[in-house]
């Protein structure tokens, strides 16, 4: 099959294509898995140094997997799409025998003994995990510059971030180090980075996709999502991750359809814009671009209607005070006792402040810091409490919205991917990124970035959100603009 | 305890249930295995694991819930209790706080009811094991599940808080929920109490006393505490909250911690665990497969079987010995001459053994077909209680040894005449007796009689024949 390979003008040209697209080819007997993997271990040599997207690399593995695919397949035309698919997985999920760092110091030497369920299911769908990519520390961040192993550069230009916290995820993906990658998003970290770096980022449904093997950061927004270059390619990766699992007692068991463009389903929609998303904070390029998308959408579509998100204002406190919460809990485990990194000390408790005082980053320590606060004594009701109480006004919000539209429109981010080092030193700048995708976590529901234009060759994402468990319209949605913008 | 105070004791009591697996995972529950031997990524909470609840579990606390009367919490929900610990992986434990499983019930002991103030479902932690300068941490235990049981301020005396703790144990083993073995850590108390002034009506400053392994190290320390809360009152001195351990080498109490570390344990709703929900159907069901209760079981005894109070009470200690007593009741229909046996012989064995009745190695059947022999006249209680202990070394049957022994019952008029002729020429000071009027040194004779003839004459005939020949 060597010699059909001839047909791609530059080889190069391989870790570009979509996932669809190698599928076609490897079965079409045009390019073996073996040559798929070794162009993007390539690519990735000549990349990463750069970007530095990735924290650890399973080349030889790759290849030799690859070498055993190739000679495996029996019939050509029944090779199901993400065989021989090298994907990059997100370094707070859990890879058997692997590194998991999170990120972070702490967990700078943990390597997991099994295998997370969503990478039992890509490894029984025989994809080819590549490495484990970079991320802000503990997903903490919307930047990719809090990590451990350091910033992840954007690939459309290195003097930018490219968004967090699944950056490592999104830069590898857009580069062509891998067709596709798992990410993490709590509130907003697979869409602002898909967003950054000009590629698909979709956040399921909570309870969609199984938790088991993701190393919590808040467990109660957290959520498995997908990076990909085509829509298509997303609803692949979605479909083949997502299902209940009895080991999450948080999943979900509903039936997940498989994802066909429709385009008289497409017509009957109506489109919801809620003006609270469009208000000072917006970059003005962002809103033209995004309106623009809206009017050539509205000519398909039945309708396009705005629509109201009244509580939207108080969405971003109401995260952080949850998501401090949670993870000043989920992160008490790291305490130097049974694995991870581990500081000498005379005494049980000067264990557990030298290990945590030098394990953790600054902005780890602040959020664990706010968190602890508030669920003690005394500020439990006024802070951790009231959160809740608004995080349902919020849920409430999408409901009331969703008996008029059937799917949502907004920006994925206000403002353009920024340089390094800008906002790092301002946290409240910083979580300001989340704001358009904040609010989703906390109403559990499904939404997705897709790319939508460029401004000075930094991409645009526009955010679409549904009603839960409706991924299937998301993606029929998303794949009309993708469509609308090639 | 002199009169100038009033004792008011409460109790908290760890319960671990039988159940096979673990509360959160998979893990089998075993004492005494090679340390973290029984252990998963879940229980040992490595990064990324989550819980997933245990059923069963669920089942045998609402079992317990319901045989103390409570109210079942139909949406209860799971909590997160922190504190940094080397024998809790995660850094807490997840508990029930705010909605436990059920509320509101009671235990009742002779002359009152204890108020059950709730009763919930939580894991237990692992445990540290300090070797010298090193800690060593086993996760074997770490979690187990376990119910917790909280009662309100209602008992009087160390006495009465054994007993409550009695009543409980024997209620929780009926039901099966738990082995409620002190030594195995299955059955874990921790009571808090305080003085008063009688007349007072406010409470006074209570102290919890932990590490009490024994209810008889249950008793002693709260007498104990008694004591010291009684001397610090007289002084008139404040009582400080705190919890004390017990020591029951120096039958002492030490302060745990110092005030000022005053714990903070940050609750807060488990984001991994959804909100129990029990429907009413289900509750109704486990209502139905609750086995009877002591109380009841007793009452039975009574009425159906005219036995007496202190025999039914004795019989229904334990499930498993008034089932014994009912077994056997099904192959020979004499509740008396069962019960006898049973609260003399088989206990007598028990005790001596220190084995518990369904370790015990003759069977219902096999019992009652030994007492039917006796029954039926065909031996002497006495050759019933040799035949007995040779069953208690061999697996032969009562028959089988019987026969084996020739020690049935005999007619033998000859043998009678000449063997009592035999007996009262060797005790002359005997029969000097009871020609003097002592005529209850005849039981003596009949006794010597049976030795020499193995127990193969009846004892009527014996005391017959003594009597005529006395005459």
């Amino acid at each position: 099959m060597n010699k059909d390979s001839s047909k791609l003008k530059n080889r190069e040209e391989i870790t570009q294509l979509t996932i669809k697209e190698i599928n076609q080819k490897i079965k079409a007997k045009e390019i073996s898995i073996f040559e798929v993997v070794s162009e993007v271990t390539n690519r990735i040599k000549a990349e990463d140094q750069k970007i530095n997207g990735y924290i650890s690399l399973y080349f030889e593995e790759a290849l030799a997997q690859a070498k055993r695919l190739d000679e495996t397949i029996s019939n050509y035309d029944n090779i199901n799409p993400l065989y021989g698919i090298p994907i990059a997985i997100k370094d707070n999920i859990c890879v058997k025998d692997k590194l998991a760092t999170c990120g972070s110091k702490i967990l700078s030497n943990f390597i997991s003994p099994y295998d997370a369920t969503v990478v039992e299911k890509l490894k029984q769908a025989n994809s080819i995990i590549i490495g484990k990519t970079n991320m802000d520390e503990f997903a903490m961040g919307s930047s990719n510059e809090t990590s451990y192993y350091g910033p992840v550069a954007n690939p459309k230009n290195t003097d930018y971030v490219p968004g967090g916290s699944s950056g490592g995820s999104a830069a590898v993906v857009a580069y062509g180090g891998a067709f596709g990658a798992l990410g993490t998003d709590t509130g907003g970290s697979v869409r602002l980075p898909a967003s950054f770096c000009g590629v698909v980022g979709l956040k399921p449904t909570y309870g969609r996709v199984s938790r088991y093997g993701l190393i919590a950061f808040a467990s109660s927004l957290d959520c498995i999502g997908t990076l990909a270059r085509s829509v298509e390619d997303t609803a692949m990766l979605f479909e083949t991750i997502a299902g209940f699992d009895e080991m999450d007692a948080t999943s979900v068991n509903f039936p997940v359809k498989k994802f066909e463009f429709d385009y008289s389903l497409f017509k009957s929609y109506t489109l919801g814009i809620p003006r609270e998303y469009f208000t000072e904070g917006l970059d003005f390029r962002i809103a033209k671009i995004i309106d623009e998308k809206i009017k050539e959408l509205s000519k398909e579509c039945r309708a396009v209607k705005e629509i109201s998100l009244p509580n939207t204002q108080y969405s971003t406190a109401t995260y952080y005070l949850i998501c401090t919460a949670e993870a000043s809990s989920n992160l008490a485990r790291y305490d130097g006792v049974k694995y991870g990194l581990r500081i000498s000390a005379r005494t049980l408790s000067e264990l557990y402040e030298l290990t945590r005082e030098d394990g953790f980053g600054q902005e780890v320590k602040r959020r664990i810091l706010i968190g602890t606060y508030g669920l003690s004594k005394g500020y439990y009701d006024e802070y951790y409490g009231t959160a809740q109480k608004v995080r349902n006004l919020i849920k409430q919000d999408f409901d009331e919205a969703f008996k008029n539209c059937n799917l949502i429109l907004t920006p994925t981010a206000p403002n353009l991917p920024f340089k390094l080092g800008e906002k790092i030193s301002d946290p409240l700048a910083m979580y300001l990124s989340d704001v358009y995708t904040n609010s989703i976590n906390l109403a559990g529901l499904p939404a997705i970035s897709v790319p939508v234009g460029e401004i000075d060759n930094l991409p645009v994402g526009l955010q679409i959100i549904g009603p839960a468990f409706e991924e299937t319209h998301l993606l029929n949605c998303a794949k009309m603009v993708e469509s609308l913008c090639k | 305890m002199n009169d100038k105070y009033e004792v008011i004791i409460g109790l908290e009591v760890h319960v671990q249930l039988k159940t096979k697996s673990k509360c959160f995972c998979s893990c089998p529950v075993e004492f005494g295995g090679l340390p973290n031997t029984n252990v998963c990524p879940v229980c040992l909470g490595l990064p990324g694991t989550l819980p997933v609840l245990n059923r069963k579990a669920v089942e045998l606390a609402i079992k317990a819930g319901l045989a103390l009367n409570c109210q079942i919490i139909q949406k209860s929900s799971f909590a997160r209790k922190h504190y940094f610990y080397p024998d809790l992986p995660k850094g807490y434990q997840i508990t029930q706080y705010k909605e436990p499983l059920a509320v509101n019930g009671y235990i009742e002991i002779e002359d009152s009811k204890i108020r059950v103030r709730r009763l919930h479902l939580e894991e237990d932690s692992g445990k540290s094991m300090h070797c010298g300068t090193e800690t060593l941490v086993d996760f074997n235990r770490c979690g187990v599940p376990l119910i917790e049981v909280v009662t309100e301020p209602d008992i009087k005396s160390p006495e009465q808080t054994v007993q409550v703790l009695q009543v409980l144990r024997q209620i929780l083993r009926y039901l099966d929920v738990s082995d409620c073995d002190m030594e195995k850590g299955h059955f874990r108390c921790e009571p808090n109490i305080s003085l008063r002034k009688v007349g007072e009506k406010k409470l006074g400053v209570r102290t919890e006393l932990k590490n009490l392994n024994s209810l008889r190290s249950v008793r002693e320390g709260l007498q104990f505490e008694i004591e010291r809360q009684k001397k610090i009152l007289d002084n008139n001195e404040e009582v400080i909250q705190e919890t004390l351990f017990w020591d029951e080498q120096t039958k002492t109490a030490g302060s745990m911690r110092g005030k000022e570390e005053s714990e903070d344990y940050r609750y807060f709703p488990e984001p991994d665990l959804p909100v129990l929900v029990i429907s009413q159907s289900e509750i109704e069901r486990i209502k139905k497969s609750l086995p009877l209760m002591p109380w009841q079981r007793k009452a039975i005894l009574i009425s159906n079987y005219g036995l007496s109070e202190n025999t039914a009470e004795i019989i229904v200690e334990t499930k498993e010995f008034v089932d014994y007593f009912e077994e056997t009741l099904k192959e020979i229909n004499d509740p008396h001459l069962v019960a006898n046996w049973l609260v003399t012989e088989v206990r007598g064995i028990l005790n001596e053994k220190g084995i518990l009745i369904q370790d015990f190695s003759i069977s219902p059947s096999k019992l009652a077909e030994l007492l039917r022999l006796l029954k039926t006249e065909k031996i002497s209680n006495k050759v019933a209680k040799d035949i007995f202990n040779e069953m208690l070394i061999t697996d032969k049957t009562a028959t089988e040894i019987l026969n084996l022994k020739d020690l049935t019952l005999v007619d033998d008029e000859d043998l009678l005449f000449n063997t009592v002729k035999e007996v009262l020429q060797e005790n002359p000071e005997v029969v000097a007796k009871y020609k003097a009027g002592k005529t209850t040194v005849i039981s003596y004779l009949i006794g010597q009689v049976q030795k020499k003839t193995k127990g193969k004459l009846k004892p009527q005939k014996i005391q017959e024949a003594i009597i005529k020949q006395l005459e």
